[in-house]
């Protein structure tokens, strides 16, 4: 594994009497792009905030290729940022905008020239460069954020909910273009956002945060197939949180209904959550079921049906392709490996329980 | 304009006939005819008498100083008012903007009071054993008033564009490099111009038609082209005069105007 670019060491921030970030500790990897994702207030924005230098943690370090850097103003880190709406200068034309850092470095103007055009064919807004901020689009004024970035040679790219403005078609497109900037230029990103489809597109590695608590670090997989908590399963896409009893290793009681699994240590007759994904509900012919239930809705996605099942007391969610009828009579049946089974938070303070890697 | 709600624009209409194109026309008419009621350009010639022209340099001197005062002590202060954390609900800009509630001419005797010879500011310094403050009846009272008077008219646009300006580009500034003075003076001073110049054209033209102001600090030893005019219209009588130099002044009104219209293409400045 590559070595820690950045590692933030018990950062706690709080405005008055709420705390936004408690005890975090988080290290990034060199030529990683990690992605904080979270709701709003949950403390990823100021995360970033505090990365970026415009906010100073209450306590804490955040230690940046092995110095110190909790006290350096942004403009001396090795560091730049995207910000939310773009921020270009719209007193600038495109190409003053990505001139910017580099005349403050008093480079020469050949160089300046030269990676003026390199940046603007690297976001594909070639000859734009003449022209002001407010003529273009919004997904344009956002390439343009970044190219005005990139041209600093970073090492780290810090992106506060870039795309979050633009429409979804353009959202996606987007992404793509973040990937392929990030593999063309070998650098660390550091991404903000609260859509976890984003999260899970771009993503080498998600920390899930939450009311200033880190919920789950890892790949996309991990954090969508074994989610460490309800908060997490909950966040990311669709989910059946059912509240179950484990009667040993490898069986649990859902719903009066004994399923066989594949999770273990978690004692006898202990009480989990269980969390079973939409699309690994799996509707059978009544007789071949686990448990039997009746359809009760059914909505149209395009991809899927997304239908919902009422069966021993809970509406099941349940996405397929294979239409059932409201009100006819189905079995239920799941793959021992696609029932994840997790701890109940013992208080509702514990479910924003700080998980240290 | 839906055609129905045309009328709706009638009482607006009238207004501005009766009370802006009528009294414009009779200062033309006035300004361009002799008490004959003959044409002639006799009072607008009349500038050039050097009375008249020395009141109109000083005019505009004075109120280019005052002007100039204002944008330096303005600038810093809507500075200190975009700061949130000093500025916590609006209380401060409330605080300066306060004396513009106020009669403008009593605030303006205030002074008076305050700088006469045996005035407040002048026993306090004699009690202290101090040398006596004298600039009444000199332009620096009339500068003073003048700066006194219109700073809030430049604190405001400024402060207005200033608190336009998202926290995130001057963050984005600091983000590429620039330090405290860079980001300053290549972000948030060109970003914050057209409250300046929306500002200037504020403080400058009522300095430049004052006649309350000289008259009352300057004593009437000091003679503004606003009091020229002035006299000629209550005390001499001669109302072809007044107007034909209302015109010079107007013209001098309308160029400024113009500059500052170019300057500020966007048109931002002008929201007060």
């Amino acid at each position: 594994m590559s070595h820690k670019l950045i590692d933030l060491v018990n950062l706690s921030k709080s405005y008055g009497s709420n705390v936004v970030l408690d005890e975090m500790n988080l290290y990034i990897r060199e030529n990683e792009f990690l992605t904080l994702l979270g709701p709003s207030g949950c403390g990823k924005t100021t995360t970033l905030r505090i990365i970026g230098g415009f906010e100073t943690p209450d306590k804490g370090q955040v230690i940046f290729d092995n110095q110190d850097i909790t006290k350096l103003p942004p403009n001396k880190r090795q560091l730049n940022t995207v910000f939310q709406k773009y921020a270009l200068f719209t007193h600038m034309t495109i190409a003053e905008n990505i001139a910017f850092g580099l005349k403050i470095k008093n480079k020469s103007k050949a160089y300046i020239d030269d990676k003026i055009k390199y940046a603007l064919k690297l976001v594909n807004l070639d000859g734009f460069g003449s022209r002001i901020p407010d003529s273009l689009s919004g997904g344009q004024q956002q390439r343009i954020a970044i190219a005005r970035a990139i041209v600093n040679e970073p090492k780290v790219l810090l992106l506060d909910e870039p795309l979050g403005a633009l429409d979804l078609k353009l959202r996606q497109d987007m992404q793509y273009e973040l990937i392929r900037l990030k593999n063309e230029l070998g650098i660390t990103f550091i991404y903000v956002t609260h859509d976890q489809e984003e999260a899970l597109t771009m993503s080498d590695t998600i920390v899930v945060m939450n009311q200033g608590y880190i919920q789950q670090i890892g790949s996309p997989e991990d954090i969508y197939n074994e989610p460490e908590n309800a908060f997490v399963a909950d966040f990311i896409g669709d989910s059946n949180i059912i509240s179950s009893t484990m009667v040993h290793d490898e069986l649990v009681e859902i719903l009066g209904t004994k399923f066989t699994c594949v999770d273990k240590g978690f004692g006898t007759n202990r009480p989990v959550d269980v969390v079973i994904r939409p699309e690994d509900v799996e509707l059978v012919a009544p007789a071949n079921g686990t448990i039997q239930g009746t359809v009760t809705h059914i909505i149209f996605k395009g991809v899927h049906y997304e239908m919902e099942v009422m069966a021993n007391g809970f509406e099941w969610l349940v996405h397929s392709t294979k239409l059932h009828a409201v009100g006819e009579h189905v079995g239920i049946q799941v793959d021992p490996f696609n029932i994840q089974i997790m701890n109940k938070p013992a208080s509702e303070d514990e479910e924003a329980v700080s998980v240290d890697e | 304009m839906n055609k129905n709600k045309k009328w709706m624009a009638t009482p607006y209409f009238i207004w501005s006939i009766a009370f802006i194109i009528i009294p414009l026309c009779m200062v033309f008419y006035y300004g361009l005819t002799d008490k004959t009621g003959a044409f002639t350009l006799e009072n607008i010639i009349a500038i050039t008498t050097e009375e008249h022209w020395k009141a109109l340099w000083l005019s505009l001197l004075l109120s280019t100083i005052s002007t100039l005062l204002c944008i330096l002590l303005a600038y810093p202060l809507a500075m200190i008012l975009c700061n949130a954390s000093i500025n916590q609900d609006g209380f401060l800009v409330l605080i300066f903007i306060l004396p513009m509630w106020m009669n403008f001419l009593l605030r303006t005797l205030a002074w008076q009071t305050l700088l006469e010879k045996t005035g407040v500011i002048n026993s306090i310094l004699s009690a202290l054993h101090l040398p006596s403050l004298n600039i009444i009846n000199t332009p620096y009272a009339i500068i003073l008033g003048m700066v006194y008077n219109f700073l809030p008219f430049m604190v405001l646009p400024i402060y207005n564009s200033l608190s336009k300006i998202d926290r995130n580009v001057v963050n984005a500034a600091r983000d590429l490099g620039a330090n405290n003075v860079q980001t300053f003076t290549k972000v948030i001073l060109p970003l914050s111009l057209p409250g300046v110049i929306s500002g200037i054209t504020m403080v400058f033209v009522p300095a430049l038609t004052t006649f309350v102001i000289s008259n009352l600090l300057g004593g009437s030893k000091i003679l503004l082209i606003g009091n020229v005019i002035e006299q000629e219209f209550t005390q001499t009588n001669n109302w072809n005069l007044g107007s034909g130099l209302s015109i010079i002044l107007m013209i001098f009104i309308i160029i400024s105007i113009v500059i500052s219209t170019i300057t500020d293409k966007d048109g931002e400045g002008n929201s007060l």
